[in-house]
């Protein structure tokens, strides 16, 4: 026997966000405005931020082709020069974070941000820039992580796309650029074309 | 130093363990919606240790008590009026001070306040069915609500949500992010319930079950259940913040 590790607890362990997170999360998409007089993450940016102001669309395919009219999805990212809100230098107008939700009718959700710029690694290496997305829905027990990278960006040395094996998998992290400004990126539960999901 | 300055170590792995795996089929909609590929797994960046901090500034007195948010202090919401207090702490035990902490549930009779639910128990006109808090500088917070109604809900032929609320929790670093739900010491629906079955171990499930708390709670006033919330912690040590190769 050994000392047991009393100090240790578990994780409290997740549940799915059901098909009313909205209600907890952006009461005004789930049809109740007013019930805070300000909801939290409406924009990652204000006005007047530096970089390039970005439009992500895209949809969440359940394993039947299907696109989610329920997820609900967070975004975490730095300001355009790699700059996370709190450290040194951070632009103040970048509050970094963002919700959104697939809409009711359609599935498309659509998040405007500023382009990130590349983020320092722990002990060297830089992190080609990229949003960290997070997205919970009915059905998913345990919210989904994933990044969205950019096509027009030099994604040759993230270390984190280097570690998927297999190569044609790449492709589901990375937003295809549809104009000036305009990026498409759709997230597959399952199937075909299924997104590389994150543990980390 | 400030807490972003100073480099607290890579968050610890989570343990999948803890939570319910993607697929189980009891729970019918997980079955398209579960991926079937191994999660990427990779220690983490800044990307994951940093996250959204959220200010008093935003939060309103009412925001945590939702028998009275919804009509602005006007007029109370119908049913069992409950405290549900608790402590939000990392997996060393250490207080998560100043985090934000969002809720939101059925009213009494087992109906949301949502554009999609069309169950046939009447809406509260005094409930809104959101609260919101940060939890102050020892990890505590709590809410003032009434005891949500259990559901049915379209799955297995005959399932019933047992009484619950769900829960959003921030902590510091966006790789803590986590939603899970808050069910009621000696609820029989709990063991019925294919959500609740989609985690594994019932040691971890009971973990998810707030007791009575008589202490809590007031006298000709309210009930309490406390429910204390564990998020991933962060792996510093006497080693971590010295520089490379020293
Ligand atoms: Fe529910």
């Amino acid at each position: 026997m050994v000392q047991p590790l009393n100090d240790r607890l578990m994780e409290s362990p997740s549940q799915t966000a059901g098909p009313y997170v909205h209600i907890g999360c952006m009461p005004t998409h789930a049809g109740n405005a007013g019930a805070y007089a300000e909801e939290i993450g409406t924009s990652p940016i204000e006005d007047g931020c530096a970089g390039e102001i970005i439009t992500i669309k895209g949809e969440v395919f359940d394993g039947t082709g299907w696109a989610l009219r329920d997820a609900m999805m967070e975004s975490w990212q730095p300001d355009a020069a790699g700059k996370f809100p709190g450290q040194d230098g951070a632009d103040p107008k970048v509050s970094g974070f963002c919700r959104f939700a697939a809409d009711g009718t359609t599935g498309e959700f659509t998040l405007r941000t500023v382009k990130p710029g590349p983020v320092p690694m722990r002990g060297g290496g830089m992190q080609a820039p990229h949003i960290s997305v997070w997205v919970v829905a009915r059905g998913i027990n345990t919210g989904l992580q994933t990044r969205i990278y950019f096509e027009d960006e030099d994604n040759s040395n993230d270390p984190l796309l280097k570690r998927i094996e297999q190569r044609p998998r790449v492709d589901t992290l990375i937003a295809k650029k549809e104009a000036d400004g305009v990026y498409r990126f759709n997230i597959v539960l399952q199937g075909k074309d299924e997104t590389v999901f994150l543990d980390l | 130093m400030t807490d972003s300055a100073r480099d607290l170590g890579p968050l610890v792995p989570r343990n999948r363990d803890a939570h319910p795996p993607a697929y189980y089929p009891d729970y019918k909609t997980t079955v398209p919606r579960s991926p079937q590929w191994a999660l990427l797994s990779m220690e983490s960046t800044p990307s994951e240790e940093t996250g959204p901090r959220f200010g008093h500034n935003k939060i309103q007195p009412l925001d945590n008590n939702l028998i009275l948010n919804w009509t602005k202090g006007e007029s109370p919401a119908v049913g069992e009026r409950i405290l549900v207090h608790g402590r939000v702490l990392d997996e060393f035990g250490r207080p998560v001070p100043h985090t934000l902490v969002e809720i939101w549930q059925a009213n009494a009779g087992g109906r949301y306040r949502h554009v999609k639910d069309t169950y046939f128990a009447p809406l509260d006109p005094n409930f809104g069915g959101c609260g919101r808090t940060l939890t102050d500088e020892n990890g505590y917070y709590e809410f003032l609500t009434i005891r949500p109604g259990a559901y049915p809900w379209p799955n297995r032929a005959n399932d019933w949500r047992p009484m619950h609320i769900h829960f959003s929790i921030f902590g510091h670093s966006f790789g803590q992010r986590l939603i899970s739900q808050m069910y009621f010491e000696g609820d029989p629906l709990i063991n019925l319930c294919p959500i609740a079955a989609t985690i594994k171990s019932r040691s971890q499930l009971d973990s998810l079950v707030a007791p009575l708390d008589m202490a809590k709670s007031r006298p000709m006033d309210f009930l309490a259940y406390k429910f204390d919330i564990v998020l991933r912690g962060r792996r510093q040590t006497m080693f971590e913040n010295k520089l490379e190769g020293m």
